[in-house]
């Protein structure tokens, strides 16, 4: 199905092609005014121009993408027209992709081909998009800033001396310096929300069991989800559609049906009551962030929307427990990286327990060790309940915070990041500053229920990103109200300015 | 609080984490400073509050039992840094 209203844009003639939305390209591409190769061509070169600087790939597969544009320009000519169908997509490293090594940013996992695809790469091949390569991201999606990859730093296209956010990182890049149409990245804290608002790009994360994490490297089993990252709204509807659903293979995935939401966008949010929760103006917070999202709510209300305060008393409480709860799964799930079945395995160990040690040792990075051991001991005896379970307790206070303020609005409104993107090195040494710059998008992952963070301003240059928040299954709702505001301004038509 | 260097040692063996000496120490000091942090904790009450150890509620889940297609075993060890005879490979677990 169409959105007609999606396919009255502006002229794009006068793009160059790497610059076109997905919903662009596919009314060219339907239109037979250009074809996937050309689409994927023009992408590449993009690629080879400027990622050598931005760096948001970790393993590009040109030619397996130069093949399925063909393909899917041999499927278009048989009559097919999936809004996929030929475009040229991103992925992150820590979603399985079969015959293309998968590290997710790890040394450990250096040389892991997987055996199989998770279900949202094999969704979007069959929808006929054309996969470019696997995007940087913090090693095993743990860290806001993409500089705890094992491999190398990338670099925010907006201002290449500051961090594209994390863990997300290299698709947000991507996805801002048009090196990509879309991408996919993951959500576990905050992980596409905010590299999304400090790359100015839109990213989505969904409802818990929205959709399938088959294939995605687990970190923390009760809060991951798989999202898309796009240059717009409507981008980010045609992703999430393509992937979302119920899947056999993950017993979390809700076997419910799934909204048509490129159809269901309409700029329209006349009579819509949305909360603004005002715990999410913290201390500390960047002057103009706030001036930017308050501004944006004057544009809601504007577009007859009804903006109302709302209060969350337990925010505050989300980062101690997220880092508690987040690295206790993590701590579990990590086990699996033994040296034995994949991966790094230490060549000069004596027995399987020295073995153990020394490759987690070698292989893993130091952000990934203190997740470990800061899990383990939650977990471990006599502590389990002191931190452990009280986390849980509290997770669900944040949980009911959410339950209250959704009886009354139809969704909330709130800054993504306390501050734009940050400096290369800035926050490195010191863990707890790093894990403050989440604080506004961990409650929502706490909660599993569902958020967009599109960009609503810009400062220095850098921008600014505003979240549209949902309760489970609400996907259609949020992407309403973001597509209202993105239509009423012109912050997602910006382009980073780099040069060559 | 401050972690002394026996529990650090003790997390990390609980782990299978092997940390160098200089590890040991930073360890100490952070995981001390963001359990500290995570005091703040303390300030609610949660004794009748239920704990969430998943937010969108499911219950079991149960597919029928059949065989389905699968992965081949070559295709299974292809990523084993060690194998042997159609096994993972492992070093010695008792001498």
């Amino acid at each position: 199905m169409l959105n007609p209203h999606l396919y009255q844009i502006a002229e794009v003639d006068a793009l160059e092609l790497y610059e076109l939305t997905i919903h662009e390209a596919h009314r060219l591409l339907r239109q037979r005014s250009i074809s996937s190769v050309e689409l994927t061509q023009a992408v590449l070169q993009r690629i080879a121009a400027h990622d050598g600087r931005v760096r948001a790939y970790l393993r590009l597969i040109p030619e397996a993408a130069l093949q399925s544009a063909e393909q899917a320009d041999w499927r278009r000519a048989q009559g097919e027209d999936h809004p996929l169908l030929g475009i040229p997509l991103a992925i992150k490293d820590v979603l399985c992709t079969r015959g293309v090594e998968t590290t997710c940013g790890s040394r450990i996992l250096k040389g892991f081909v997987p055996p199989y695809d998770a279900t949202v790469v094999a969704r979007l091949r069959q929808a006929g998009s054309v996969l470019l390569g696997k995007t940087n991201t913090d090693e095993f999606a743990m860290g806001s800033s993409t500089e705890n990859s094992g491999y190398f730093v990338t670099h925010n296209p907006w201002d290449l001396q500051r961090v594209p956010g994390g863990s997300s990182g290299g698709s947000a890049a991507a996805v801002a310096a048009d090196e990509c149409l879309g991408a996919l990245g993951t959500d576990t804290g905050g992980s596409v929300r905010q590299p999304a608002a400090f790359c100015g790009v839109a990213g989505l994360k969904p409802t818990y069991g929205r959709v399938s994490r088959y294939g995605l490297v687990a970190f923390a089993s009760s809060l991951d989800q798989v999202g898309p990252l796009g240059k717009d709204v409507a981008d980010c509807a045609l992703l999430l559609s393509a992937v979302a659903g119920y899947d056999a293979r993950d017993s979390t995935s809700a076997n419910l049906p799934v909204p048509d939401y490129p159809v269901g966008l309409r700029p329209d949010v006349r009579g819509m009551k949305l909360g603004v929760p005002k715990e999410y103006f913290v201390e500390g917070m960047q002057a103009e962030v706030e001036q930017a999202v308050r501004t944006a709510l004057e544009v809601w209300a504007g577009l007859g929307a009804e903006i109302v305060e709302v209060s969350m008393p337990h925010t505050e409480y989300a980062l101690p427990v997220y880092y508690l709860l987040a690295p206790a799964e993590a701590s579990a799930n990590l086990a699996r990286y033994d040296g034995v079945r994949y991966g790094f395995s230490h060549p000069e160990a004596r027995d399987i327990w020295d073995a153990y040690r020394q490759t987690r040792q070698v292989g893993f990075g130091p952000e990934v060790k203190r997740r470990i051991m800061l899990g383990t001991y939650a977990l471990s005896a006599g502590y389990y309940d002191a931190y452990y379970l009280k986390a849980q307790k509290v997770r669900t206070l944040i949980k009911q915070d959410f339950d209250r303020a959704y009886e009354h609005c139809d969704a909330l409104i709130a800054p993504t990041t306390p501050t734009t993107a940050f400096r290369i090195g800035e926050k490195a040494g010191d863990p707890l500053q790093m894990y403050l710059t989440d604080i506004l998008t961990l409650s929502l992952n706490l909660a599993g229920v569902c958020g967009i963070s599109i960009p609503c301003g810009f400062v220095g240059g850098l921008p600014i990103g505003v979240q549209v928040l949902g309760n489970a299954y609400e996907e259609a709702t949020i992407l309403r109200v973001a597509y209202a505001y993105e239509q009423a301004t012109d912050w997602h038509l910006r382009n980073p300015p780099l040069a060559l | 609080m401050k972690l002394s260097r026996e529990q650090v040692l003790h997390i990390a063996e609980l782990a299978k984490l092997g940390i160098s000496e200089e590890e040991t120490e930073l360890f100490a000091e952070q995981l001390s400073a963001i359990l500290d942090y995570a005091e703040m904790l303390n300030r609610l009450d949660t004794e009748a509050i239920p704990p969430t150890a998943q937010a969108i509620h499911r219950r079991n889940v149960t597919r029928p039992d059949e065989v389905c297609p699968s992965l081949t075993p070559d295709e299974v060890l292809a990523n084993a840094p060690q194998r042997q005879d159609g096994y993972f490979k492992v070093k010695p677990i008792l001498e």
